[in-house]
């Protein structure tokens, strides 16, 4: 579906899109990343945008096979950051983007593989000094610097936003679904590898990895007798019913606040 | 006069034709290079259209002896024209001889012109309407021609001044006549068909088709790899000049009697396919143009008109342009659900499947276009090795107290059993269930790969996903070179093909068979007892990829016999056997029509009055199963059999033969 971007810049718009190793969750074969595959997907529907597909990473087998599934999207070339296996990519990824200069940068909320603490996009922006949007469900318009972009919020609900470019915004599954991945394209697509000094993460070589665990789930408590209540129930969603909306705050009354919640839920003891 | 006249008429009609073949051969040869023994091919031309043509055209004797009459009067009269009126050998032995072919062409071509005074639906109408006019044209004017050269009229009736009307009229005669049998052979005319044709089965694809003198004429249904070594190979067929040049000229030999159209489930259904029209569209792509002239039955819901193509050009519009801009819709495509049935009634040999293949080869490998739930369950094969995305662990989670001997612990049994991708399907769980029941009555020393297995690839490579096919296939292969078995048994009739006839040409050979014939051998062998049937009325059901694909169709059969049921056969049962819809990728890419497959199908088991129908595929069974209020139960032969199995006395059971080999280990593993 091609979007109506009207792109009234006198340059050609240039987005980055900055892609990560996937994995299945079931089988944990390499593949395209699900948020990162709907941000090219976002890109690729940005009319005649150029498209720059960026990734840092150890360059291993499972990469290539990652990156061939972007290719397969009908990228010719993804640009590929080589760094060692223990490094931190925000650095090489700040680098990079403020040598190629794109408007737009998009990429997925967070990784599945790796660390996949969602906190790059924020990194990169607090580096560059750029505005950050997070869940992305669409790019509306581009005019003279001026991105407006839906956000998505729980339960189906945008929010219209208008962003001073150059931004960088994290994209969800509420955004379209990436396109599918063809071998064709996939097979002649380039990696192109480039160097980078790596800075290694010296806090992460600290850090003991385990599988995840499966988080335990509040229990729905269903009170009502009747069928339309016990349906009612069980079509919403699971929402807090005494939240607190803070408008006009202070960061330090918002974190408190934060921090009240934290302990309340028993996150923090 | 009519002797100076005559030569001319018919070398210039000669020298046309032959220049017309030259363009004609031009056209096909915009086609990729394959290979071809071209003196072998036309070595075998006449046994080809003799035996195994005729056998094909013969379904329908009427049909077959209007063809021989015609067709055989018209080459020995064509010969025998050139010689006595062409060169001028007027011998009475000739002359007789060519009287006696023209008139044989004539009593054809009258059966011809009864065929067109209501002509059915599939065959198509323009050019061919005339036909038989054309056909008694060349044959009465050559009779009458000839009639002087053997005395039988006054040689003075033709040179007289005042028969100038009756030499302007025969004159005319032979000059239509000519016109259409040697002009428009080459020039593009409905007689097309027997000089394409003819060369078509001279340098067919699949030359195993056809018998030779020691017998033969087996199957050769599987498809055809890709080179996916050679970066520089078209991944598919992206235009009509993708084709192999024997492809193009497979396309040109159509005849359009629409026996194809007849049997296509697709275009049944109101899905906007017709094999027949596909193929019209690939001649007019190859010689360009718009499909205008088309005179058959269109695609349900599309005009004709609309679409046009180049040799050059793309078959299916891209993105960028809209749907109807170019030679067929990806649509077209995707309702084909390889059921074979088209290639099973054309007189031609023409490949419909292998055509559409290779077009959603393009689509797929090029475009990453596989619609609706394609891109999904693609995939999915890659990523899990199964349609669906599930757990490869959980793949013999059905089957947790049934104690499965498997292959990596006894690494040698008879029988490996295949379980297919059903594994993962409740319905077919039930199935294997029995499956497993009846090979442990008859004692059978068989074991399972469990995780081991993957998908064997039959959907991923219909729909055209050659690189998952092949990498499926060659995992597949690799796993199964590290055991040792004599034959592999499995219930799902598109595993055992993609085994048996796909899995070859990448170095992997298996024995393979159906279950419902290794439970046919089992009964031969006296190792299975039943007890009597007590059910209703039965028909069974042939699943394309068992019968029309493989020539299964008479084990099954056999079984239910055997079971002491009496079939209630369905009028379209054997090889004209209606698909139940569920092949191809059909059921994934799910393309609308006015109804659906199965139903149609279900009203054929309804029509034969069974109150059961019995199957033998996975797939069958789901999507009959899937039809609502229908009057018949849906058994698949696995399950009829183990519920009539009878416990043979404990005697003959003990000393019942067990191979000594893997006896051993087979009761290590299950203690």
């Amino acid at each position: 579906m091609p979007h109506n971007v009207n792109t009234l810049n006198d340059a050609e718009l240039s987005v980055a899109v900055l892609v990560s190793v996937g994995r299945h969750p079931l089988t944990g074969r390499a593949r395209r990343a699900d948020h990162d595959a709907r941000a090219v997907e976002m890109a690729l529907s940005l009319g005649d945008a150029s498209v720059q597909l960026m990734h840092a990473g150890d360059g291993g087998e499972a990469c290539g096979d990652a990156m061939r599934g972007y290719l397969g999207m009908g990228i010719s070339r993804v640009k590929r950051i080589n760094q060692d296996p223990d490094a931190d990519v925000v650095p090489a990824l700040a680098n990079i983007l403020r040598f190629a200069a794109p408007q737009l940068v998009l990429t997925g909320t967070r990784a599945e593989t790796g660390e996949g603490s969602g906190l790059v996009p924020y990194l990169l922006a607090e580096t560059l000094g750029w505005t950050v949007v997070s869940g992305l469900a669409e790019i509306e318009s581009i005019e003279q610097g001026v991105a407006t972009v839906l956000q998505a919020l729980p339960r189906g609900k945008r929010r219209r936003l208008k962003v001073r470019l150059p931004a960088i915004a994290t994209v969800d599954s509420s955004a379209p679904a990436a396109r599918q991945s063809a071998f064709g394209p996939a097979r002649r697509g380039e990696l192109a590898d480039c160097a980078c000094a790596s800075v290694t993460d010296e806090l992460q070589t600290q850090w003991r990895v385990q599988p995840a665990r499966k988080r335990p789930k509040r229990l729905k408590i269903v009170k009502s007798a009747s069928a339309r209540d016990r349906f009612k129930a069980a079509a919403a969603k699971a929402d807090s019913g005494g939240g607190q909306l803070l408008n006009d705050v202070t960061p330090e009354q918002g974190a408190e606040a934060i921090f009240t919640l934290l302990k309340e839920e028993g996150v923090l003891r | 006069m009519l002797n100076t006249i005559l030569p001319i008429l018919i070398f210039t009609a000669l020298a046309l034709a032959v220049i017309g073949a030259l363009r004609r051969i031009r056209l096909w040869r915009q086609g990729r290079p394959a290979p071809v023994n071209l003196f072998k091919g036309l070595a075998a031309l006449p046994r080809r259209y003799l035996v195994d043509l005729h056998h094909v055209v013969a379904r329908d004797k009427m049909i077959s002896n209007t063809h021989v009459a015609t067709a055989g009067g018209f080459v020995a009269a064509a010969v025998l024209m050139i010689l006595v009126h062409g060169l001028g050998i007027a011998s009475p032995l000739l002359g007789g001889l060519l009287l006696l072919a023209s008139a044989s062409m004539f009593v054809g071509s009258l059966f011809v012109a009864r065929r067109r005074i209501n002509p059915p639906a599939r065959l198509s109408k323009g050019p061919w309407m005339r036909l038989p006019k054309s056909l008694m044209a060349f044959s009465v004017s050559v009779f009458l021609i000839t009639l002087p050269t053997v005395g039988l009229l006054p040689e003075g009736l033709l040179e007289g001044s005042t028969s100038w009307f009756l030499v302007v009229v025969l004159v005319g005669l032979v000059a239509w006549g000519l016109g259409e049998m040697f002009f428009g052979m080459t020039w593009g005319g409905p007689m097309k068909h027997a000089f394409a044709g003819a060369l078509h089965l001279a340098f067919h694809r699949r030359p195993e088709r056809f018998s030779t003198k020691k017998g033969g004429g087996g199957r050769s249904t599987g498809l055809k790899a890709l080179n996916l070594e050679d970066e520089t190979a078209p991944l598919g067929v992206e235009k009509p000049a993708d084709f192999t040049w024997n492809q193009l000229l497979g396309f040109d030999a159509c005849v359009q009697c629409g026996r194809c159209e007849a049997a296509c489930p697709a275009l049944a259904a109101g899905q906007p396919l017709n094999p027949k029209k596909l193929i019209q569209d690939m001649v007019v792509g190859m010689a360009g143009g718009s499909d205008a002239n088309y005179a058959g039955t269109p695609y349900p819901g599309k005009p004709v008109g609309e679409h046009h193509g180049t040799p050059h050009g793309p078959i299916v519009a891209p993105a960028a342009l809209p749907e109807g801009a170019s030679l067929v819709d990806a649509e077209t495509l995707w309702s084909c659900t390889t059921c074979r049935a088209c290639v099973e009634e054309c007189p031609m040999m023409i490949e419909h499947v292998d055509a559409i293949v290779d077009m959603r080869r393009h689509l797929t490998l090029e475009r990453g276009k596989t619609p609706n739930k394609g891109a999904e369950v693609l995939d999915n094969l890659i990523a899990t090795d199964n349609l669906g995305g599930f757990d490869p662990g959980s793949r013999l989670n059905w089957a947790a107290d049934l104690n499965l001997p498997r292959m990596a612990d006894l690494q040698q049994v008879d029988v490996l059993l295949w379980l297919g991708d059903g594994s993962f399907d409740m319905r077919n769980q039930r199935t294997l269930r029995a499956l497993v029941k009846v090979l442990r009555a008859a004692e059978v020393d068989f074991a399972v790969l469990g995780d081991e297995e993957r998908d064997s690839g039959d959907v991923a490579r219909r729909l055209g996903d050659e690189a998952t096919f092949q990498s499926l296939a060659k995992r597949n292969i690799a796993t199964l070179s590290k055991y040792r078995f004599q034959q592999i048994v499995t219930c799902d009739p598109h595993s055992f093909h993609v085994l048996g006839n796909e899995y070859g040409e990448l170095g992997g050979v298996y024995e393979v068979r159906h279950h419902s014939t290794f439970i046919a051998e089992l009964y031969d062998a006296g190792r299975l007892t039943f007890s009597p049937w007590k059910g209703g009325s039965v028909t069974y059901h042939d699943p394309c990829y068992l019968g029309r694909y493989n020539g299964e169709f008479e084990a099954p059969r056999n079984v239910l016999k055997a079971l002491g049921i009496e079939l209630k056969e369905m009028e379209r049962s054997g090889s004209r056997s209606r698909c139940c819809g569920g092949g191809g990728g059909a059921p994934i890419t799910d393309i609308p029509g006015k109804q659906r497959i199965p139903d149609m199908r279900m009203n054929d088991v309804k029509e034969s009055g069974a109150e059961l129908v019995a199957v033998g595929c996975p797939q069958c069974t789901a999507m009959l199963e899937g039809v609502v209020d229908t009057s018949a139960e849906v058994r698949d032969i696995a399950e009829l059999v183990a519920d009539a199995l009878v416990e043979r006395p404990a005697g003959e059971a003990s000393g019942a033969s067990r191979q000594p080999a893997a006896t051993p280990t087979a009761e290590e593993v299950i203690v």
